[in-house]
Parts: structure tokens; C-alpha cells; sequence
């Protein structure tokens, strides 16, 4: 048993490999199946990781009340934002963790299938997967049956209703739901998804219990998670958090730049912040009145004398590319946003105008695609020119900025597979 | 027709994955929808009263009259307020 308010939680008894099913056994002790589980989680005021936040025990409940004999419980571990690389560091060294979790959950709603979802361009994990369900499945056939599913890897694929789209019927693609709260069904089974850090985090409550893993956090987001620190730092980490600790001090631990420019939160699809905020706790609650949220667990570090134009262009001009070309206003106003922002980004004569048709592109094109990508698209943009508002007047003077000439870009995005034209067809 | 009901309201909805930018809703109901630049279709988000026949009645003529029937009424009763 992890002693009470010590930090490796999920990460415990790391090291460089994963830990086996024995070791895991020994580690975190055996799994007491306790009969209240779901009145533990939501005493225990778990909130989803995968980056919307939602109550994971609002949403169990939910599925659990469905009628059905086959239910399926679905790990999202596809981990489609760049930037973000907690998935696979927990994967790496605890992924009896995510699969007890999922056990719980499974038990919970009454599925009898588990559907643990990685994308197919990351071996690693699928290795480490592999040789766990071997493991489980050599000790005893009882309980759900637990399968790997390897979809490829897109920005949108690790969305929930596109991850049942794919399987259901093999394909990557977001579903419309006009209603929400929307029951997300494979076949005619419903399925609840959750992220694997998630699924982790509900193995830890499921053992120890609610009051257990209110020991850290505050009172509205208790817990730790996981974060992934990219941009200007020594080297990339993924760190593992007490919700609550300041962005200051995240970043000290991670070795990132101490004094930067802002930081990205929650992924491509997230918020900008500027440094002046860093003293805010990490957690949602805090973050809502900034108009930020934690998102995935994305900290991008920008630093003094980078151009922030430059680094939103390049993830717009990615994110209009990772489209899943349905919706037209997605298909057709990302690659023109992303252009409208290359013109700023250029300085060029028209840089004013663009600007303007931006902010009025913005709000045209704001909620009217079948999934929540072009609104995160949006999101990311008005944020920027909120958290970079000295680079964006520089440019729209026609001025390009020092920064902006630099070679060296933070917010890493893989690269596009056709560089010159954005739009399909 | 059947019975024109006075309360409540409706709202036009368009499923954006079916919709290939026809233009025909904003022909058919031009107090509701209006096109974006790429031809999409921008539509009321407010729901409007039933008791406003015509706007009900073009509502109806676009569902009918999408190519793609991408098109749906979503009706609220007045207890039910969104």
C-alpha cells in the first residue's frame, strides 16, 4: 500500500520497464473488489484526465443505468495531442494499474467486454500491452474479457464518439450527437470511455478508497496527474502532480525555462496563458476564472523573445490539416484561419485586415462542427491573441518580430504530410 | 398539416456531417438560415415560437427540400424550456 500523502501515486515503483502483474501485485497490494465502488468513486470526486474534466462517476452512472446485456468499457489511451505524452509514461510503468482500473469500471456499468484503444504508430506501448494482457490472461479467464485495439493515429481519432466509431465499423471518424448527454454505442451495446490516466486513477481509489485519495489535492480537484512539459526546458518530462501545486513550481520541477513568455495549457486544442498568471494553483477550479482549463495535462513553455504568432500559425496550420474534412466549416474555415494567421504571421501588407477577418472567421465558424475540434481550434487562437497581444499589434504593423525570425520553434508539430495544399478535393 | 399547435417553440437544426452546402435551406427559409462564406449554413440559435407560422412553415419546406436531408426540427414544448 502507498502510504497516504506521498506523491507517486500512479507513477509509483516506476522504472524502466513496466511493472509485471507479480510486481505490480506486490507493489500496490492485491485488488479488494469492494462492493461500494461506485459510491467510493464519487465520493472521491474523481474528474475524467482525458481533457473535458467531466465527473467519472457522473458518467459511469450514467452508463451503468443503460439497459443491455453486453456493455463495453473502452481505455482511451490513444493520446492524439502532440505534445502530450503522459499516456504512454504511464503505459510504460504501471499498466496493471490502467487495466484494474479499467476492471473496476467495467464492474461498475456491468460490461463484459474492455476495449483498451493505442494508436498503432506508437510499438512501445503496444509491446508493453501485449505483455500484460498475456500476463492477466495467464492467471485467470474469469471477469470481462480485455482486448487491444490498435487504430491509427490521428488528432481526431481519440475522440470518444470517433474511437467507437472505429470500433464499431473502422472508422476513425467523430458522430454527430444533437443531444447531449449521448450514449456512445458499439453495435447496440452502449460503452463508456475514459482515459487511461483515469482508469489509473480509479485502480488507486478502487484499492485504498475515497478518503485515501483525498489525502492530496484540494477539495474541489483532489488527486495528482500527470503532466507533460514540453517546449523550453532541459528535456522533455512527464511529471506526476499534486492538483493544486502552482504553475511556478510545476515548471521548477520539470527544469523549464523560469521566466518565459506564457505557456500552453491542455494541448493544441487548449489555452494560452501568460507568465503574469504563473502563480495560479494547477487545477481547474482556479484555472476556470482565467478562462483556462488543465485540458490533457499539456504545459508547452514559451520563452522570452519567441514570437507567438509563429508558434500559433504552425499548430493552426497542423490542426487544419489533422481535420477529419467532415463538417464544412471545419474542413473549409480551419485551413482559412490558419491562413489568415500565415499572412499575420508574414507581416505582411495585408497582416490588419487579416487579423480583423480572423477575429470575424472566429466567430462564424465557432460550434458548428459535429465534434468540439474547430471550437478548440478557436479557442487556441483567441487565446493567443490574448496572451501574445504585444506580437500581434507588432505584426499587424507590418513589423515582423525578432522572434519571429528564429529558426527554433516550442510547440513541436509532427509534420504535414503535404506541406502546400491544406484542403482535400 | 394536421393540428397547428400555438405554444412552445422549434429549432432548426443541421447535421454539419451530412451537410455539402447546397444553399437550399437558405433559399427555402431565409428568416432562419443565412450561408457562411463556403456556402455552410448558418441557422437561428435562439428557438423560435411556434405561434410564428410562416418562420415554422419555411422551417418545414427546408427539412423537405435538403438535398442531403441534413435537416431536422427539434420542437420544445413551453414546459420544457431548453
Amino acid at each position: 500500500m502507498i502510504a497516504p500523502n506521498t506523491l507517486p501515486r500512479l507513477m509509483h515503483g516506476a522504472s524502466d520497464r513496466p511493472l509485471s502483474l507479480s510486481q505490480h501485485e506486490s507493489t500496490f497490494g492485491s485488488s479488494p473488489l469492494s462492493t461500494s465502488l461506485l459510491e467510493e468513486l464519487e465520493a472521491s470526486g474523481l474528474t475524467g484526465r482525458g481533457g473535458a474534466g467531466f465527473p467519472t462517476a457522473q458518467k459511469a452512472r450514467l452508463i451503468r443505468e443503460q439497459r443491455g446485456h453486453s456493455k463495453f468499457m473502452v481505455v482511451n489511451a490513444m493520446e492524439g495531442e502532440p505534445a502530450s505524452h503522459k499516456d504512454q509514461a504511464l503505459l510504460s510503468a504501471n499498466p496493471h494499474l490502467v487495466l484494474d482500473g479499467a476492471e473496476y469500471l467495467a464492474s461498475i456499468i456491468g460490461a463484459n467486454n474492455i476495449a483498451i484503444c493505442v494508436a498503432r504508430d506508437n510499438p512501445t506501448v503496444v509491446n508493453h500491452l501485449e505483455r500484460a494482457l498475456h500476463e492477466r490472461s495467464r492467471r485467470s479467464l474469469r471477469g470481462p474479457r480485455l482486448e487491444l485495439h490498435t487504430p491509427p493515429w490521428r488528432y481526431v481519432a481519440g475522440e470518444e464518439s470517433a474511437l467507437i466509431h472505429w470500433l464499431d465499423d473502422n472508422e476513425s471518424l467523430p458522430q454527430y450527437r444533437p443531444r447531449r448527454p449521448h450514449i456512445l454505442r458499439i453495435g447496440h451495446s452502449p460503452a463508456l470511455v475514459d482515459n487511461a490516466e483515469t482508469c489509473a486513477n480509479v485502480g488507486l481509489i478502487g484499492r485504498y478508497g475515497a478518503a485515501w485519495y483525498r489525502g492530496l489535492g484540494t477539495p474541489e480537484n483532489p488527486g495528482t496527474t500527470l503532466v507533460s512539459v514540453t517546449g523550453a526546458v532541459d528535456r522533455p518530462t512527464v511529471i506526476e502532480v499534486e492538483l493544486g501545486t502552482t504553475l511556478r513550481s510545476i515548471l521548477r520541477t520539470a527544469g523549464a525555462d523560469p521566466d518565459p513568455l506564457a505557456i500552453l495549457l491542455g494541448g493544441y486544442g487548449g489555452t494560452w496563458l501568460h507568465a503574469k498568471h504563473l502563480d495560479t494553483p494547477y487545477n481547474n477550479a482556479a484555472l476556470k476564472n482565467l478562462g483556462v482549463a488543465t485540458g490533457a495535462g499539456v504545459i508547452v513553455v514559451v520563452p522570452q523573445g519567441a514570437c507567438g504568432v509563429v508558434e500559433t500559425q504552425r499548430v493552426v496550420r497542423w490542426m487544419a490539416n489533422e481535420s477529419a474534412r467532415q463538417c464544412g466549416p471545419c474542413a473549409f474555415g480551419l485551413p482559412s484561419l490558419a491562413e489568415d494567421l500565415t499572412h499575420i504571421a508574414h507581416a505582411s501588407r495585408d497582416a490588419d485586415t487579416a487579423y480583423h477577418r480572423l477575429l470575424e472567421r472566429c466567430g462564424v465558424i465557432e460550434g458548428r462542427g459535429a465534434c468540439r475540434h474547430p471550437d478548440g481550434v478557436i479557442r487556441f487562437i483567441r487565446t493567443a491573441i490574448e496572451a501574445f497581444a504585444a506580437d500581434f499589434d507588432t505584426h499587424r504593423r507590418g513589423a515582423a518580430c525578432a522572434g519571429s525570425r528564429a529558426t527554433r520553434h516550442y510547440a513541436s508539430v509532427p509534420s504535414l504530410e503535404r506541406e502546400d495544399e491544406l484542403v482535400w478535393e | 398539416m394536421g393540428v397547428r399547435r400555438r405554444s412552445g417553440t422549434f429549432l432548426l437544426q443541421v447535421n454539419p456531417i451530412l451537410c455539402d452546402g447546397f444553399g437550399h435551406c437558405a433559399e427555402l427559409a431565409p428568416e432562419l438560415v443565412t450561408t457562411d462564406e463556403w456556402g455552410y449554413p448558418i441557422i437561428v440559435n435562439e428557438p423560435v415560437p411556434l405561434a410564428n407560422a410562416a418562420a415554422y412553415e419555411s422551417a418545414r419546406y427546408a427539412e423537405r427540400g435538403c438535398p442531403r436531408q441534413a435537416l431536422h426540427i427539434q420542437r420544445f414544448s413551453e414546459k420544457k424550456p431548453r
